[in-house]
């Protein structure tokens, strides 16, 4: 399990996810980690959600969670999500960051640190501009950066963003998000 | 700023073991990536221009040590934090307490103390204030001051209203404080049995048994084998039967100590098996 892909977004992006999930492999060998900007409240309902609509596992991690391939992480609300060297999660209650917490900069830069140049990372709509800074961090490393199409974004703030400020690597419709995503899978 | 690489992995590691050595305090099996970034930010709020300057300031001038401890543990806490979680504490455990004559409670990481009064609130409201002691600690002595004032910004009150009543709380929280311009000063007969004191989870041992420990967010910021260590302390401290609550996202799932307590609902509250029924569990597994 070398590779990690993340995917960021903010308003409109649970539209987007609920078109991906469903056509993704059900044998992924790598596992996806997703950064929702999202009100406190309907928190349990979002996992299962995202579930009811894949064959894989979504799960809301706790801390010191293994990354498992095959399994999607939804970041908690209200905690920052890092990672470690043994690829596990660690959760983090400090200060908001971008104004958000789960803050994308913050998962991005963390999660390149450790899986270098077979990190993907992936910004949908949204009105914030965090995800900026990571996918700077991300190509720094020689990973790979992903933006949705902003004319297909509900807000295309956070995607313009990213494509205007940091090196895009791939601009894709939602339609197209889920084959490049099984992709990447190796036999 | 996000990281920029200011710190590298090495270096860091190498201050963190001088401070042990220097002022005994240990943060070498704090979880790296997430000290990484607390020094980090530490290097950016005080104008440090390189990680050589910070260490240079830490290791030269010992009242700096203060400053770092306050920056590098994480102190956002709030009243009636996870409603859910205090609402279980009222229901489940708190009847539970009330069948022994004293009732000692650990907060361990209290931080300026807000959870400490949500839990003398509920002894109130349970009727089993008389009969509780409170121990909180902390390993950084400036919390500590702020919380046995018990005085915290009126600006949180609402916040703080809307969880205790999601919590179950059962008066109008308004008259557990005194609100003073721009603060809300709780009252005395909630803080009559706490006790303050500084403890190091690292570095120090069981100071007493307790039927509840209660230790939020702070299990977090330590790596594996810290956590461990820490279970074990609180093993160690709890009395058979006794309840340890942790943070809403923190587990015993991942511990050696799982088999020997019972998640005694959906939130994050566990309970110590009886010594009998752990020896008959350890024969089966």
């Amino acid at each position: 399990m070398d590779t990690i892909f993340l995917i960021g977004g903010s308003a409109g992006s649970l539209k987007v996810l609920l078109e991906v999930l469903p056509e993704l492999s059900a044998n992924l060998t790598f596992p996806i980690i997703i950064i929702l900007h999202r009100k406190g409240y309907v928190d349990s309902q979002l996992v299962n959600l995202l579930n009811a609509k894949t064959s894989l596992n979504v799960i809301e991690p706790d801390d010191k969670e293994p990354l498992s391939p095959g399994n999607i992480y939804l970041a908690p609300p209200d905690y920052h999500l890092l990672l470690e060297q043994d690829k596990t999660i660690s959760l983090d209650f400090s200060e908001k960051f971008n104004f958000s917490r789960p803050s994308i900069d913050i998962t991005f830069s963390s999660a390149v640190k450790i899986f270098k140049e077979n990190t993907f990372a992936l910004i949908l709509s949204g009105a914030n501009a965090d995800g900026v800074e990571g996918l700077k961090a991300v190509k720094a490393n020689n990973g790979t950066t992903l933006a949705q199409n902003p004319i297909t974004a509900e807000v295309n703030y956070m995607p313009l963003q990213a494509i205007t400020q940091s090196k895009i690597d791939f601009v894709l419709n939602p339609s197209e998000i889920a084959a490049f995503i099984n992709k990447l899978n190796v036999s | 700023m996000i990281e920029p690489d200011l710190i590298r992995d090495e270096e860091l590691e190498k201050l963190l073991i001088e401070i042990a050595e220097l002022y005994g305090y240990d943060f070498t099996q704090y979880s790296k990536a997430s000290i990484k970034r607390r020094v980090n930010r530490i290097c950016v709020i005080d104008k440090f221009t390189s990680f050589a300057e910070l260490r240079y300031q830490l290791i030269k001038q010992p009242s700096y040590l203060q400053r770092f401890i306050e920056e590098i543990t994480v102190n956002v806490t709030e009243m009636f934090r996870d409603p859910s979680f205090y609402k279980a504490l009222r229901d489940d455990v708190f009847p539970q307490l009330g069948t022994y004559p004293i009732i000692r409670i650990w907060l361990a990481g209290c931080s300026t103390g807000e959870e400490v009064y949500s839990l003398a609130i509920i002894a109130k409201e349970t009727n089993l204030i008389q009969k509780t002691l409170f121990y909180a600690t902390d390993i950084n002595p400036s919390v500590l001051e702020k919380a046995r004032d018990g005085i915290f910004p009126l600006s949180q009150m609402k916040l703080y209203s809307e969880n205790y009543i999601n919590s179950g709380g059962l008066k109008n929280f308004s008259d557990y404080y005194t609100a003073n311009y721009d603060f809300a000063r709780f009252n005395d007969d909630l803080k009559q049995k706490m006790i303050f004191s500084t403890h190091n989870l690292v570095s120090d041992r069981s100071f007493n048994e307790f039927q509840l420990i209660i230790c939020r967010n702070v299990l977090i910021y330590f790596d594996k084998d810290l956590q461990a260590k820490v279970f074990k302390l609180f093993d160690d401290s709890l009395e058979h039967l006794g309840f340890l609550g942790l943070g809403s996202k923190e587990t015993l799932r991942f511990s050696q100590l799982d088999k020997h307590y019972h998640q005694i609902s959906t939130e994050k509250i566990w309970r110590k098996q009886k010594e009998d029924k752990r020896l008959i569990k350890s024969n089966h597994f």
